[in-house]
């Protein structure tokens, strides 16, 4: 599905990211956690094509295409979807209308025909439902006067009706309650299937207690410092971060043992 | 001093004057000898004055835009004219400066209504006439008020009587399909007490170089109601001069949508007074690119006690397009109690367009809620980034934003007609692929 490696991110002209190797299998979620400033962020932006990165060394491959080189657009429409950390407001552009002009840019992307629009609402409003969301948020502003936690379950109905096969969440959990937590956990959890991966770029271990991960790894000063399963979550959250902070990437063989283990 | 350009204008004069309506009105051949004399003294308006500082209107010194030849207007194909003209509505249709009875819609008009043209109506309403034009540009200082009461060839009559609600909105057609040719209109539009009505103003033109120079009075009487719409869409090599001077009585309610999107060069001035509790809102939206320069000066005057108005103007500008936008409010000494806010939101799509902006308040009573803001900005990355996100390609994004930025104002309009073919404009000129008009 995805398969980064040795890769150098830099942002102007200081290195952010310094070699970060992972292997990402269909069906498998790996969560990304790191102290601030580790480069978590950025993982999830280069992955996605914001502009303002420049990859000076190593590959991205997804699917076997090499993403660096897609426009944002194109990488949506092959299936890579960013849930953003903090989703932009969009005055005069619905819900609606956005959901309809991405589902219909992906389908022309693969040669199909556009949705149907009795299918397209059925599908939508079942999608609204799961995520206790009201109806009426469709026809309002992309986000527009949205509160933290609706902006973020936004998000999830549109990677819910968007389907795609890699789903970045970027800091999904922060800033949400419990109950919201748990609306946003059950929507990504319904939908993890065989040939759906997703990364997930957290902050905070709760999260992983609703979303449960294959493989979590530690990023610190731009490299994965330490992979492991869903354990090592749980000794991050007891350790803390200054347990990995003093890491450095010279402690790669269990990092290496687990990316290879994945692929 | 009279200037050289004026001489060329004032000299052509004389040979079309005798075609010109309203021979036989003594009243309206002083009002239009005093309007020459003026004109010939003051020229076209110039940088140096304060009002047009940012407009340079030289340009059609250079040429000698003439009116019709033996006033006989040009012909306009009839398909061509349904793209503009409404479905709807009752219709004056003006071609090169002149009315056609053949293009116009006039059936089933009310018998207490009248609805005709300006040349007509010199001589079926003179005496109402009389009293109304150039009552509400009195006082102006406006050259091209004076270039247009001399040269108005003809126009639109409106009077609507006191207590009627017009069924169908009125629309003026304003055509221009030679070249060279300079179409000077004078409108009025009379609604009386209690009244209500709304009438919409549409340039268009066939894509030459040509001068529409239109001056519209507008009376709204006691507690009536007058929404007036302008469409401009005149051709990209045409000038467009338009005047709307608005006399609001107690309890009137003006609302105005101004829509400029067309011309090389255009100047709107918009300027109400407003009596006792009049209300006056004013919306704008221009839309340049290329080389288009658009300038719009609103003036609303509050005379008298709680009276409120609200303006928004908002300006999208391309390539090496140049808006301007002056707004005054006026709160007079006795205007107690006015309730004002004037807004001017701009957005520049590229590094060479240029906005100038300069609301000014002018308040003189002392118990009074008046606001003004202003605004200036490009469209925001971020969000060109979260729709690339979201499948939609850069373009497509950009146009998204441009267009949601000005549909605000043409979610304004509320005849459905009218509303659609702005969309479709606004749509046409901010195309986003695979969009539907539905879905918006």
């Amino acid at each position: 599905m995805l398969s980064i490696e040795n890769l150098h991110v830099n942002v102007g002209d200081k290195p952010i990211l310094k070699g970060i190797n992972l292997q990402v299998n269909a069906g498998e979620i790996h969560a990304i956690m790191g102290p601030n400033g580790s480069g978590k962020s950025t993982l999830s932006h280069v992955l996605s094509g914001k502009s303002g990165y420049t990859v000076t060394e190593g590959s991205i491959t997804y699917q076997n295409k090499n993403l660096v080189d897609m426009a944002p657009e194109i990488r949506a429409r092959e299936g890579v979807f960013l849930a953003f950390q903090y989703p932009v407001e969009i005055p005069g552009v619905s819900n609606i209308y956005l959901l309809k002009a991405a589902l219909n840019a992906i389908r022309k992307h693969h040669g199909q025909p556009e949705v149907d629009a009795m299918d397209f609402l059925t599908l939508v409003k079942d999608k609204v439902r799961l995520l206790e969301m009201d109806e009426r948020f469709l026809y309002r502003a992309v986000n527009e006067g949205f509160s933290g936690g609706e902006k973020k379950r936004n998000e999830i109905l549109q990677m819910a009706i968007l389907e795609p096969k890699l789903c970045i969440l970027d800091e999904t959990d922060s800033g949400l309650d419990i109950d919201a937590l748990r609306i946003v956990a059950d929507g990504v959890n319904s939908l993890r299937s065989p040939d759906r991966s997703f990364v997930m770029v957290t902050h905070y271990q709760r999260l992983l207690s609703y979303i449960k991960p294959d493989f979590v790894h530690v990023l610190a000063h731009g490299q994965i410092v330490k992979s492991g399963g869903p354990e090592l979550a749980l000794e991050l959250e007891e350790k803390g971060y200054s347990w990995v902070d003093r890491m450095d990437a010279g402690d790669k063989a269990t990092q290496g043992a687990v990316a290879g283990g994945a692929a | 001093m009279t200037t050289a350009t004026a001489s060329r204008y004032t000299a052509e004069y004389q040979s079309i004057a005798p075609a010109l309506p309203g021979q036989s009105l003594t009243w309206l051949q002083q009002l239009r000898s005093e309007a020459l004399a003026s004109f010939s003294v003051h020229g076209f308006p110039s940088l140096r004055e304060e009002d047009w500082r940012y407009t340079n209107v030289s340009a059609i010194e250079k040429k000698l835009f003439k009116p019709v030849a033996g006033l006989t207007a040009g012909t306009v194909d009839a398909d061509w004219l349904r793209q503009h003209q409404l479905e709807d509505a009752w219709s004056i249709v003006l071609v090169d400066g002149h009315f056609s009875a053949a293009l116009s819609v006039l059936d089933g008009l009310p018998e207490s209504v009248s609805l005709m043209s300006m040349a007509e109506a010199l001589s079926a309403q003179s005496a109402l006439l009389e009293r109304y034009l150039g009552r509400a540009v009195a006082g102006e200082d406006n050259s091209f008020i004076a270039f247009n009461t001399a040269w108005f060839t003809d126009g639109l009559f409106v009077h609507v009587p006191a207590g009627q609600a017009l069924a169908k909105p009125v629309q003026l057609l304003h055509v221009v399909t030679q070249a060279e040719t300079l179409a000077a209109t004078r409108h009025v539009v009379i609604i009386d007490d209690m009244a209500e009505a709304q009438v919409i103003e549409t340039f268009v033109g066939l894509g030459q170089a040509y001068l529409s120079a239109a001056v519209t009075e507008v009376f709204v009487g006691p507690n009536a109601d007058l929404t007036l719409y302008k469409q401009q869409s005149e051709s990209d090599k045409a000038y467009h001069f338009g005047g709307i001077y608005v006399k609001q009585a107690r309890d009137a309610r003006f609302r105005h949508h101004n829509f400029a999107f067309g011309s090389l060069l255009a100047r709107n001035d918009i300027h109400a007074d407003l009596d006792h509790a009049s209300e006056c809102e004013l919306n704008g939206l221009f839309v340049g690119g290329k080389r288009q320069h658009i300038d719009n000066h609103t003036r609303i005057n509050h005379l008298e006690p709680r009276g409120s108005s609200r303006e928004v103007y908002k300006g999208v500008l391309d390539d090496r397009a140049r808006g301007v936008f002056q707004g005054r409010v006026i709160v007079a000494q006795d205007a107690q109690n006015t309730d004002s806010e004037m807004n001017n939101r701009n957005l520049l799509l590229s590094d060479d367009a240029e906005i100038d902006t300069k609301p000014q308040l002018e308040i003189y009573a002392d118990d009074v809620k008046c606001g003004h803001g202003v605004t200036v900005g490009q469209l925001d990355e971020k969000s060109i980034f979260y729709l690339q996100s979201r499948c939609v390609d850069e373009e497509t994004a950009r146009n998204m934003l441009t267009f949601a930025f000005a549909n605000e104002m043409v979610d304004k309009v509320k005849i459905k007609d009218l509303h659609d073919r702005l969309l479709e404009q606004l749509l046409a000129r901010f195309p986003q692929e695979g969009v539907k008009k539905e879905w918006l």
